[in-house]
């Protein structure tokens, strides 16, 4: 974008990304180089490394409390996941009825995913959310026909951090013999997730939110239920999914997995308290903010602001420029010429989720980057407000 | 932010020259909307039909200040004919160039400042 200055980088986007682990990355290295075999061949080197593979298959099987390895497949991430599992279970249970309940803030895999079943002939509800963001089991089980076959429902938002009360959905589902998937990417190693408590059937998850590395994932699947395929072209996971096994990535997802979920309570409640801080003062600071999203049902790791008056593209590249990543749901940044789904859905205007700011945090995340964000966040909106002819309307209104 | 923004976008962004509103104002023009997330106000003092002073005001992204602003710098100064003949493509050629996805500012900007030599021209019964 532009020459980058020399001071030191504060990552305020972990919901678009995270770094590889270096520790994850040493275990990962040996499958690139000395262990490079191909996972299904017979031979010794694709013994060693299918063990590798099943090794981090277990590993993804207790980080979700699943009850057998059979239920993780290895994927190519998210996107991928939330594919496989929407579609997947849609073609393979078509005639047990063609009704499909989510949410209107999905992220676009499922979302998309969806809409692309409504012209091939089947039919979604779209759950309204709340204004803050979130479903509840009872809009869930009064949408429930005897046509429904599926209920996708996002575990946590990606923009505005809010979780929806997955187990009551999961336990509406089970009650009424619907099948219950969750895209859990953004909740993986932030929140505790038990897909026997929780009665989630389907569950999808990304290496790349937790420290691990990109392009890979997983899709649990319970046993007995059927998906078509959605990749074909070899017996790799057992006949569901080819592909050559991307040894060193499912090593890595393994890894980071583990490590993501060891000991959640103590990393969530450190990010809780840096997310609230940061929340209470720009708050504190700023005028006219609006805070999206559930005040505690929320991602720990989740701050989502409006600034009213100033748009967020232009907040982005001021704070780009101080050393600060951070996203936005304005027009600008979506590539689109609306804002955020999300943000509409919530019921905010257009002119204000065009002002948008979502600071993500992550584990490197420290006291340090919130106080360098707020040492600079109030004079970039104040500096934005005055170039705004909304702000100098508003300021004669005020004065008049 | 997939496409790059420029040296020169960059720094009219930065460093926007000619912000504000003039007092008293000969002509005012306002074009795009809240909703779509751009709004240029331009506003222009002129003497025997020579633009001496214009300022602007912007919500919008990166490129949407960064035409405003280059905009103003090329008018002011100018003759009221001059600043008509002032087309998007100048203001993209000025900044070195656009992303795609943000023509349509420089169009705004060329919106803009046209609005307000035609309410001149209108208050001045021109």
């Amino acid at each position: 974008m532009h020459a980058m200055s020399t001071t030191k980088r504060i990552n305020m986007d972990h919901a678009a990304t995270t770094y590889l682990d270096p520790e994850v990355l040493g275990i990962m290295l040996p499958w690139f180089t000395e262990n490079y075999g191909n996972a299904s061949s017979v031979y010794a080197e694709g013994r060693t490394a299918r063990q590798a593979v099943e090794d981090a298959r277990e590993q993804v099987r207790a980080a979700l409390g699943a009850k057998a390895l059979q239920e993780i497949y290895f994927t190519s991430g998210g996107t991928e996941s939330d594919n496989w599992a929407i579609k997947g279970f849609a073609d393979a249970n078509q005639r047990k009825g063609n009704h499909i309940i989510t949410t209107n803030v999905e992220h676009h895999a499922v979302l998309h995913t969806c809409q692309y079943l409504e012209k091939k002939g089947f039919e979604v509800t779209y759950l309204p959310v709340d204004h803050e963001g979130r479903v509840s089991a009872q809009q869930v089980a009064d949408a429930i026909t005897d046509r429904t076959i599926l209920v996708s429902i996002l575990f946590a938002n990606n923009e505005i951090g809010s979780i929806n009360p997955i187990a009551e959905i999961g336990k509406v589902c089970r009650e009424r013999k619907v099948v219950f998937h969750t895209d859990a990417v953004q909740a993986v190693g932030s929140v505790p997730i038990d897909v026997e408590a929780m009665n989630i059937d389907m569950l999808s998850l990304s290496a790349h939110k937790f420290n691990g590395p990109k392009g890979v994932g997983a899709l649990y699947v319970r046993k007995g239920i059927r998906l078509e395929n959605l990749i074909h072209g070899g017996a790799q996971e057992r006949g569901h999914r080819g592909s050559t096994y991307n040894t060193p990535g499912i090593v890595g997802l393994g890894a980071a997995i583990q490590r993501a979920t060891q000991d959640i309570p103590a990393k969530s409640a450190r990010l809780a308290a840096l997310r609230d801080q940061l929340i209470n003062r720009i708050t504190g600071e700023i005028d006219h903010v609006i805070v999206n999203g559930h005040r505690t049902e929320r991602l720990p790791n989740n701050v989502n602001v409006c600034f009213r008056f100033i748009e967020g593209e232009s907040l982005l590249l001021n704070l780009d420029m101080l050393g600060i990543s951070a996203s936005s749901g304005s027009a600008c940044t979506s590539g689109s010429l609306d804002p955020s789904h999300v943000l509409l859905a919530i019921g905010l205007p257009h002119e204000i989720a065009h002002g948008s700011l979502r600071l993500s945090l992550g584990v490197e995340s420290t006291q340090e980057d919130v106080d360098r964000v707020m040492e600079v966040l109030p004079g970039i909106v104040r500096k934005l407000r005055d170039l705004s002819p909304l702000y100098a309307d508003y300021l004669q209104q005020k004065n008049a | 932010m997939s496409e790059m923004y420029t040296q020169q976008v960059m720094d009219h962004f930065t460093n926007p020259r000619n912000v504000g509103e003039i007092e008293n104002a000969d002509g005012v023009g306002q074009v795009g909307n809240a909703k779509c997330g751009d709004i240029m106000r331009i506003s222009i003092k002129v003497e025997n039909d020579v633009i001496t002073d214009v300022k602007f005001r912007t919500f919008g992204c990166g490129a949407a200040i960064a035409t405003s602003s280059v905009a103003t710098e090329m008018v002011k100064g100018k003759t009221l004919d001059e600043a008509l003949a002032l087309t998007n493509q100048m203001v993209i050629e000025k900044l070195g160039g656009l992303p795609d996805v943000k023509i349509h500012c420089s169009v705004l900007a060329e919106e803009a400042l046209h609005a307000a030599i035609a309410d001149y021209k209108a208050k001045h019964g021109k």
